[in-house]
């Protein structure tokens, strides 16, 4: 059955990265509860350009949970109440008339923000230019079945690559922490034998760069794995621990 | 009217045997020598399978490479949805698969309007795209004693699809990916996120440049090469409600045809089948089901039009498995576009079910019954989550409504054997161009062509181009790209001026349903000639009327929409003349007055065994038809039987 919804927004608005931003109150009316939650704000923003008031800048594309483009903190929580659930996912029949959501961008020192609800991720991909590939030109496979991987570890491999790269594990964190992105990265070939010959190298080279990001550290709260809408598993953050530690041990120099 | 010009265009397909084409392609093509590669720079324009990969492999070879992408990481490119798999001929599976069955089910399921050459070159290159993305880590499913899993896809009665759960489009992108920064990293690739083509820069007839939008500042950038490749997807989105992405568009490419790259069937549309059925008119997007559930869904309405009971309560005898019953020997695996034909046909006839009336059930209980619910949630947990979030029901319980939807676009931009447009210089890679699928792609070779051009195709055929041409030194100072930048920046302006009433996205919204309603699933003359009445009428509406706030000097993502919806009542309309055009029915392309008797599509082949490709004739002329024939030596157009 389908309801309808009247709801109270404040919304985080910020011109450009260096303007000081704001919480803006909104109203909006008879939202159906099948509506996600981007497409109640496609509605504020329709409502605005009717006014002509500029709409909030936020990002998405897919709007199917696979991208990692969207993401906000709703009520304080990352992509909202539900658990592994992207913001493009949760759907408004997890509010109730009369609610007041609170709308803000993901909060961290290394996910600057471009305008309003939208942030600079672009951190996450330095990290994986760091390391995060197995250097192999094209051209240069056998055949694939000549690399056997016991299904288990394809399992539990594949679970690790499913990140998204959305950030929800970062503005979740206290710390800022990126230490379960990274990890998913690091489990993903860490589990695989094609990821074996450069596994110190790649732990020690991607974790530097996420401190020099300015990430913060981790201190295993967990907040990550609760918001994370992929359902990554911290168990990634002990095997990249593991795994760094191992690398510190058997460094050649 | 439109007018059809000689000459032909020319494929120029190889000469020889067809499983030697290939090979003599790459025997004949001049190769840049590796110290010479350095000196040349390629623009590549979309970070999907196609723009990964050839970025990627361009950068190994040596090439300086310049990726540009609109979203914020080229990880978001839309590829990343794709969910059922990628096809190989590896015949691990022992059911006597093999390159020429693969090429023989593409040029069928194409229903006879792909280049035979270009299929059986994506054939052969199928298996080393396997051996490449488990090379680089892209965790495929297995089996217990670690060799890679196989399943079924549509149109076919082998198991070759290779997959990663439902999220194979996900790892096969994670892995281009993951090889494109390898290439950021040692300085080979200079990426380019969060900025938009808007131009093409032709000097002397060849492919130079680009210029693009800087989204997070709104700078009007200028970038010069040697090549350029447009990697940028399909049109989907002009029928505003797709499977695509919110951001996927047809921009990139249309700004080329002006610039002289003709453009290809863009009739040929792929409406797939299993689709979340729309809710209401807020609605954003589709959400697709991936083909690969109809392995173990059975398709069905009840026996009784308008049956009001809830589908547990129609016993299995008063239920048509309609596709079954249909198309026997394929049963619920039958290629995607029949598969959706049947279904709105069960629909107009009143069977369907639902709120809306316009869906089918898609129906698990006989595999979870056989198989066991751990099993089937194994293959399929995330579809079904993802199922579950988006309608609150629970399809291990309760049978999914489905009902077609737009998802992929055959047609694209002209390109000749090479992959090379009407522009030289300019090649055109994966859905963005129209050279693989005919009118009707299979299940699970998006996936095999992004990558085989990608990884295979491009980086051999483009240093053709470099070795053989005069290419003068040209840089951004060139008058030409001075012109473009200009022209680029007046347009931006031109919208934001209008201040009108209406918002960008009513347009849009507008546009998609003339274009579903009359160039949909079923089409006629009649009704096309409408949808050109109505398309001409609302682009002059949103050149009066649009209002795009604020300004073109920041990150405004409704200019972004705006420029690509103006875009795309520009393109609809050439979309709607081509359907108009092709007098007969292929593939997706369904047009009511030519049908068998049994709601199939009927060909002519006598007069369109051809491609249509449209040449731009300036913004007030006719576009020019031209023509390419298609020759079939090794696969004899048929009447396609699925029964």
């Amino acid at each position: 059955m389908s309801e309808t919804l009247n709801l109270t927004l404040k919304v985080w608005r910020q011109s450009s990265p260096s303007a000081p931003g704001e919480f803006k109150t909104y109203k909006v009316y008879e939202i159906s509860t099948h509506m996600s939650f981007l497409e109640m704000l496609d509605v504020l923003n329709e409502d605005l350009i009717s006014k002509g008031e500029e709409p909030v800048a936020f990002d998405h594309d897919c709007r199917e949970g696979i991208c990692g483009m969207c993401g906000v903190m709703i009520n304080g929580q990352a992509h909202g109440p539900d658990r592994e659930t992207t913001t493009c996912q949760l759907h408004m029949r997890r509010f109730k008339t009369g609610d007041v959501i609170v709308i803000e961008p993901w909060r961290a020192n290394a996910f600057p923000v471009v305008r309003d609800l939208v942030v600079d991720r672009s951190a996450f991909d330095r990290i994986i230019t760091a390391g995060g590939y197995v250097s192999v030109n094209t051209g240069n496979a056998v055949d694939g079945n000549a690399i056997l991987v016991p299904k288990q570890d394809a399992d539990r491999s594949f679970a690790a690559a499913t990140c998204i790269g959305c950030g929800a594990c970062v503005a979740a964190c206290k710390n800022a922490s990126a230490m379960l992105f990274v990890s998913a990265k690091i489990s993903q070939f860490a589990l695989l034998p094609q990821g074996r010959p450069e596994r110190a190298s790649r732990v020690e080279s991607m974790v530097a760069r996420m401190d020099e990001e300015g990430f913060g550290g981790c201190t295993n709260t967990y907040e990550c794995e609760a918001a994370c809408p992929a359902g990554i598993s911290v168990e990634n953050i002990a095997r990249l621990n593991r795994e760094y530690i191992s690398a510190s041990l058997t460094a050649a120099e | 009217m439109t007018t059809e010009a000689k000459p032909v265009l020319d494929g120029r397909v190889p000469a020889g045997a067809m499983a030697e084409k290939w090979a003599l392609c790459k025997r004949e093509l001049k190769l840049v020598s590796p110290t010479n590669k350095r000196k040349y720079d390629v623009i590549v324009v979309g970070t999907g399978l196609a723009g990964a990969s050839a970025a990627a492999s361009l950068a190994e070879l040596g090439y300086n490479v310049k990726a540009f992408c609109f979203q914020d990481s080229p990880r978001r490119a839309h590829s990343i949805a794709a969910q059922g798999g990628i096809n190989a001929a590896k015949n691990y599976q022992n059911d006597g698969d093999s390159v020429w069955r693969l090429f023989y089910d593409t040029v069928k399921g194409g229903d006879f309007r792909s280049r035979e050459a270009n299929v059986h070159r994506l054939a052969e290159l199928s298996g080393n795209i396997i051996d490449q993305c488990v090379a680089q880590g892209v965790p495929f499913a297995r089996e217990y004693g670690g060799v890679l899993s196989n399943r079924t896809f549509g149109g076919v009665q082998v198991s070759r699809t290779f997959y990663a759960r439902g999220q194979t489009g996900q790892q096969l992108l994670l892995g281009a990916y993951s090889a494109l920064m390898r290439q950021v990293n040692h300085g080979k690739v200079k990426m380019f996120p969060r900025r938009e083509m808007l131009d093409l820069v032709v000097v002397d007839g060849l492919a130079r440049g680009i210029v693009c939008r800087n989204l997070l500042n709104g700078q009007i950038e200028t970038y010069a090469a040697h090549a350029v490749l447009l990697c940028t997807g399909g049109y989907g989105n002009a029928y505003y409600l797709s499977t695509n992405a919110k951001g996927c568009n047809v921009t990139a490419a249309w700004r080329a045809y002006k610039r002289g790259a003709m453009f290809a069937n863009p009739c040929y549309t792929q409406i797939h089948p299993t689709c979340i059925p729309v809710t209401g008119d807020y609605q954003s997007k589709l959400t697709l089901m991936s083909e690969s559930l109809r392995n173990d869904g059975r398709v069905w309405v009840p026996v009784k039009a308008g049956d009001p009971r809830s589908p547990d309560q129609i016993p299995d005898g008063e239920r048509d498995y309609f596709l079954e019953r249909r198309y026997p020997a394929f049963g619920n695996m039958v290629p995607r576009d029949v598969a959706s034909r049947a279904a709105k046909e069960r629909c107009d006839a009143g069977y369907g079910v639902g709120s809306s009336k316009l869906a089918v059930y898609l129906d698990f209980t006989a595999a979870i019954q056989r198989d066991g619910e751990a099993t089937i949630k194994a293959k399929y947990s995330n579809l079904f989550d993802m199922y579950q979030k988006i309608t609150a029901e629970n399809p291990y319980k309760t049978p999914m409504r489905i009902y077609p939807a737009i998802h992929y676009t055959m047609g694209g931009l002209w390109v000749d054997y090479y992959l090379q447009s009407t522009v030289p210089g300019l090649f055109v890679l994966g859905e963005a161009n129209f050279s693989d699928h005919g009118a009707n792609r299979l299940g699970a070779s998006a996936l095999m062509q992004g990558l085989a051009d990608g990884y295979f195709v491009a980086p051999y055929t483009i240093s053709d181009h470099l070795a053989t041409k005069k290419l003068s030194p040209v840089t951004t100072d060139h008058p030409e790209f001075r012109r473009c930048q200009e022209e680029t920046g007046a347009k931006l302006k031109q919208m934001l001026a209008i201040n009108g009433k209406r918002s960008v996205d009513s347009f849009h919204r507008e546009l998609g349903k003339t274009l579903w309603e009359y160039c949909g699933m079923s089409r006629s003359a009649k009704g096309l000639e409408t949808a050109i009445q109505k398309i001409r009428a609302l682009r002059n509406e949103f050149w009066t009327n649009v209002r795009v706030l604020g300004s073109g000097n920041n990150f405004n993502q409704d200019l972004e929409h705006a420029g690509r919806v103006a875009d795309f009542l520009e393109f609809g309309e050439l979309l709607a003349q081509d359907a108009l055009t092709r007098n007969e029915s292929c593939g997706g392309h369904f047009r009511e007055e030519y049908q068998t008797p049994e709601n199939d599509t009927r060909r002519d082949d006598a007069n369109f065994q051809h491609v249509a490709a449209w040449e731009y004739a300036g913004p007030d002329a006719a576009p020019v038809r031209r023509i390419e024939p298609l020759e079939f030596t090794e696969v004899h157009p048929s009447q396609r039987s699925y029964k």
